[in-house]
């Protein structure tokens, strides 16, 4: 089992080096950001992971038309997986509206030039 | 000349920069709607121009429906939430990410390990193993149940988290919790281990003798899977329940990176980037986050998990 796990990994060598830049990269990414944007950040990133929709649209179709099973799992994951990328964009538009509106008045607005 | 890599290839820019201006109150807006455009245009993609061994995509109606019946739930729930009840909204949607991961895992492996009609050729194994040799059908193992795993605890510990926020469900822990816990991980992952092990012996030796593949452990082989899906629920289950509302932010987080994780494992399945680099960000990003509040608000992750199981302690005490 070793020798296949092995060589699974040496077939898929081009995506582990991904992941491990990606670890990284992810890390680097937000390591600054303010505790005001926690949520929205975190709402975004939910919304991102909703990416796994993609897996769903291949599971779909290519699932065989006499397979009911594959059909009907498949169905509901394209649903599941579009209310994530859907829904989390939309929340998280809504999350930064609100920022937007507090930061119009000038007292805000001269802390993010702070900031800056 | 197909131009899905250079759209997938795009979408994992706009992930990265829509999360590097997620992180600046002055573009996190922007940031938002960038990422929104980069996944718009990679499920495009997808949906018209995939092939597989050259073969498109069917069930068109059906994608389209789920898309459609997927998007205005979204939208209308999303629009109609209150502010105050947002946090509890994106634990919803993280659950139902999720459930996605879990759902691609279950048909996957009911495609891999499909017997069909007698006599005929196992088309559906041999197409999985042509496509990277024989050796990817324990790591195909491996993948499948891992996303299986991540995303159904991800999906069940989001539920309770929901419920938690919205009011619908009060703490909850026992006396040695934490073991119990321990036990059902243990469990599953013994579970999932002995089911790549069966996998990989029963088709190994049969491929290179040049032989008809057939998984005759079929039965156990397909009860072990289920076993797994069903502890894994209840592990998601109980390790939401005892945490105290007050850090279910925190816990929310968490279970966001863990989705991305799941959605990663597609990535591997598929051997598709934009899924691999979306998750991973998010897996990695999430986890970073999550100290980040933790640190905010004043408590340590161990404390998060772990002190809830203290403080159950002292109330039975």
């Amino acid at each position: 089992m070793i020798a296949s796990l092995l060589s699974f990994i040496q077939q898929h060598l081009e995506l582990i080096y991904i992941v491990i830049l990606s670890v990284f990269l992810g890390i680097e990414v937000i390591s600054r950001v303010p505790s005001v944007l926690h949520t929205p950040l975190m709402s975004g990133a939910n919304a991102i992971h909703g990416v796994v929709i993609i897996g769903a649209i291949i599971v779909m179709g290519e699932a065989p038309a006499d397979n009911y099973l594959a059909l009907v799992l498949g169905f509901l994951a394209v649903i599941l997986g579009t209310l994530n990328v859907v829904g989390g964009f939309v929340v998280t538009d809504r999350m930064l509206e609100m920022f937007k509106s507090k930061s119009q008045n000038p007292n805000s607005k001269s802390q993010t030039a702070k900031s800056k | 000349w197909n131009f899905l890599p250079i759209i997938y290839l795009v979408g994992s820019v706009t992930f990265i920069i829509g999360l590097k201006m997620l992180s600046h109150p002055a573009t996190a807006r922007k940031g938002n709607l960038i990422a929104a455009g980069g996944m718009t245009l990679a499920i495009l993609g997808t949906i018209f121009l995939y092939r597989h061994n050259g073969e498109r995509l069917h069930n068109y109606g059906w994608i389209f429906a789920g898309l459609l019946i997927g998007g205005v739930i979204g939208v209308l729930a999303a629009r109609k939430v209150k502010m105050t009840a947002m946090p509890e909204m994106v634990s919803l949607f993280n659950g139902m990410g999720g459930a996605c991961a879990a759902l691609i895992s279950v048909v996957e492996f009911n495609h891999m390990i499909s017997v069909p009609p007698e006599g005929g050729i196992i088309s559906t194994v041999i197409k999985a193993i042509t496509d990277t040799g024989p050796a990817s059908l324990s790591g195909r193992t491996l993948i499948i149940l891992l996303g299986l795993i991540i995303g159904t605890v991800s999906f069940a510990g989001s539920m309770i988290a929901w419920g938690k926020l919205n009011g619908r469900i009060r703490d909850f822990a026992f006396r040695g919790q934490h073991i119990v816990n321990l036990l059902v991980l243990g469990v599953s992952v013994v579970a999932a281990a002995y089911l790549v092990a069966a996998i990989d012996n029963h088709v190994q030796p049969e491929l290179s003798a040049g032989l008809e593949l057939r998984l005759q452990a079929d039965g156990i082989v397909r009860w072990l899977f289920y076993l797994v899906l069903l502890l894994s629920v209840v592990y998601g289950v109980l390790f939401v329940m005892p945490i105290g509302g007050a850090d279910m932010p925190v816990v929310i987080s968490l279970l966001n990176s863990f989705t991305g994780v799941a959605a990663a494992c597609g990535g591997f399945l598929y051997n598709n980037p934009v899924m691999l680099t979306g998750g991973i960000l998010v897996g990695s990003a999430g986890t970073i986050l999550t100290i980040l509040m933790c640190r905010a608000m004043n408590r340590s992750l161990k404390n998060v998990l772990i002190g809830s199981f203290g403080g159950a302690k002292t109330g039975v005490a």
